[in-house]
């Protein structure tokens, strides 16, 4: 009975680590097929988010509406690192990754809060730093509403050769947290955290560990994203789309699996990119009916089809 | 209890207060290792009040609780459970999208109190989950979740184990089942204060009973003699005491 378990065990590692392995190999690989790498680094990048936000989210149940702010708390530590130390781009990018989680260390009272007032809270902390960055008093620093520019050390494959990198790391993170006694004690807390504490879990550093992580992929995507582009706006890496990308794609294909994060991201952005940007009047008439939709027949997101007929979904 | 045996959990003048309301007013027991307390009384006198504070759950307004010699009040649930306090809720409050085997996996690996592994599979099969231990515990129903709630505490081998109605719900086999598997573990010396509103259930499980009134202790002693006690006859058993 025990080797039986052991062995569909192994079953589900081996299946959850071939997902990640052919999305990290496909994404690898497409821009020696595909010439329009900006497109593919922001296929790689909402991958990332995605999975990040599935950390904190599809594991712990709080769900980050200000998840932007650690993106753009990475692209500015990296541009600060750069501009200020001229650290070269990788040390650049461990700033802004510990920028991030700076943020999420200061960000921790607001686990006092729970499900819309978490949200809420954390939309407004992510705005309170923009404006931080964006105050034209802070010019000799951030440069203020003027923007950065990092032509410097602009290097495109690098960067996203870095980015896959960085998701290759991410959804290795999700697969051990789908499968290991940690990622089942976040689960546990997700469903309620006062059984959670008396079955043992330690649940404020279950939490906390979860968030650092969260932050933490989102500034190391932040960072990327600063290496990638070179030349951007406060409100460029603070817009409030990263956030509400993140979120949708999530939802749309299912929080705490690793294939629905990447299906809402490969479907949606998909979308995107296809009727969005040359039939925008559809694609906000199709992307809203699709949301409604998932909304209304599928809250749980479009893995939820398989997984309700007792089929598990890496 | 005798005089000499050292008692595993010491409760002193235990006060809780909910804005103006006293619902815990300096409540104190003894309880030993082994041993099977009652905590009895009227709906609001503060019976599950007094295990959410040993629990941990709240913190109490004043007084001490003493569990194998040391102060816990003010500890962690977390940290509780790992020094082998465990507990059940009134409403059962299993992990209802993992399986049966997985909420037991997670207590026995995270709560552990020491001493030997609890064998899970066994434990399962003497609470009759063994065969629903793949599913997950949302397609139980309300009773076999309130076991769950008993699996889950058990697999932390507690050497105190709070039980907030468990009874509730269970027909009539089933009582006397859970009645005598609670006799064995305290026969094992498992020590257990048991809130429970069905008397026939206390009877059989418990070594003596407290009756609470309003926050206070109005009767400490068998519960025989309290079916006797004209305060407690007054206030909580009317004329159920001669039924």
């Amino acid at each position: 009975m025990r080797d039986a378990r052991s062995v569909s065990g192994l079953r589900r590692v081996f299946g959850d680590l071939l997902l990640a392995g052919v999305v990290v190999a496909v994404m690898a690989v497409a821009p020696s097929v595909y010439s329009n790498q900006l497109l593919l680094f922001n296929f790689v990048m909402f991958l990332t988010l995605s999975q990040g936000l599935n950390v904190i989210y599809g594991f712990t149940g709080y769900l980050p509406f200000g998840y932007v702010g650690f993106f753009g708390a990475g692209a500015y530590g990296f541009a600060l690192a750069v501009m200020h130390l001229h650290a070269p781009p990788l040390a650049a990018m461990a700033v802004g990754a510990a920028a991030a989680l700076v943020l999420a260390v200061i960000l921790t009272p607001l686990f006092r809060l729970s499900g819309a007032y978490f949200a809420i809270a954390n939309l407004a902390a992510a705005q309170a730093v923009y404006e931080i960055v964006s105050n034209p008093a802070l010019e000799d620093i951030t440069k203020g509403p003027y923007g950065v520019s990092l032509s410097g050390v602009f290097a495109p494959e690098t960067s996203y050769a870095v980015s896959v990198a960085i998701l290759a790391g991410t959804l290795l993170l999700v697969v051990w947290l789908r499968n290991s006694r940690f990622g089942l004690s976040l689960r546990a807390i997700k469903e309620d955290p006062i059984s959670a504490a008396m079955a043992g879990v330690a649940v404020v550093r279950g939490r906390t560990i979860a968030w650092l992580c969260s932050a933490l992929i989102a500034g190391l995507v932040g960072g990327a994203f600063a290496w990638q582009i070179s030349v951007f706006y406060p409100e460029t890496a603070f817009s409030a789309q990263f956030s509400i990308f993140a979120v949708v794609f999530t939802l749309f294909g299912g929080a705490a699996t690793l294939t629905g994060p990447l299906l809402g991201v490969f479907i949606l952005y998909g979308i995107y990119n296809t009727i969005g940007i040359t039939v925008p009047q559809y694609f906000q008439l199709i992307y809203g009916t699709l949301i409604v939709a998932l909304v209304l027949f599928l809250p749980n997101g479009l893995v939820s089809l398989l997984t309700k007929r007792g089929i598990r979904v890496p | 209890m005798s005089p000499d045996v050292m008692p595993l959990l010491k409760v002193e003048q235990l006060e809780k207060r909910f804005g103006g309301f006293r619902a815990l007013d300096g409540v104190s027991f003894h309880l030993a290792p082994g041993e099977v307390l009652g905590l009895v009384g009227p709906n609001g006198s503060g019976k599950t009040t007094c295990i959410n504070v040993i629990s941990g759950l709240y913190a109490g307004d004043g007084g001490q609780v003493v569990f194998e010699g040391q102060r816990i009040d003010g500890a962690k649930m977390h940290k509780l459970a790992r020094r082998g306090i465990n507990r059940t809720f009134q409403s059962p409050k299993p992990f209802l999208s993992l399986t049966v085997r997985e909420n037991v996996q997670i207590a026995a690996r995270y709560g552990h109190a020491g001493g030997a592994p609890v064998d899970l599979d066994a434990l399962l099969a003497s609470l009759e989950l063994d065969r629903h231990a793949d599913r997950p515990a949302e397609d139980l129903n309300s009773a076999q979740q309130k076991t769950l709630d008993l699996a889950r505490a058990l697999a932390t081998s507690p050497r105190l184990l709070l039980i907030d109605e468990l009874a509730a719900g269970l027909n009539p086999a089933e009582l006397h089942r859970m009645a005598d598997r609670l006799r064995v573990l305290a026969d094992g010396g498992m020590a257990m204060l048991v809130v429970e509103h069905l008397m026939g259930f206390i009877d059989r499980v418990t070594d003596r009973v407290i009756v609470l009134n309003a926050g206070r202790e109005i009767f400490e002693g068998t519960l025989a003699a309290a079916t006797r006690d004209p305060d407690v006859i007054r206030v909580f058993l009317g004329g159920a005491a001669h039924a």
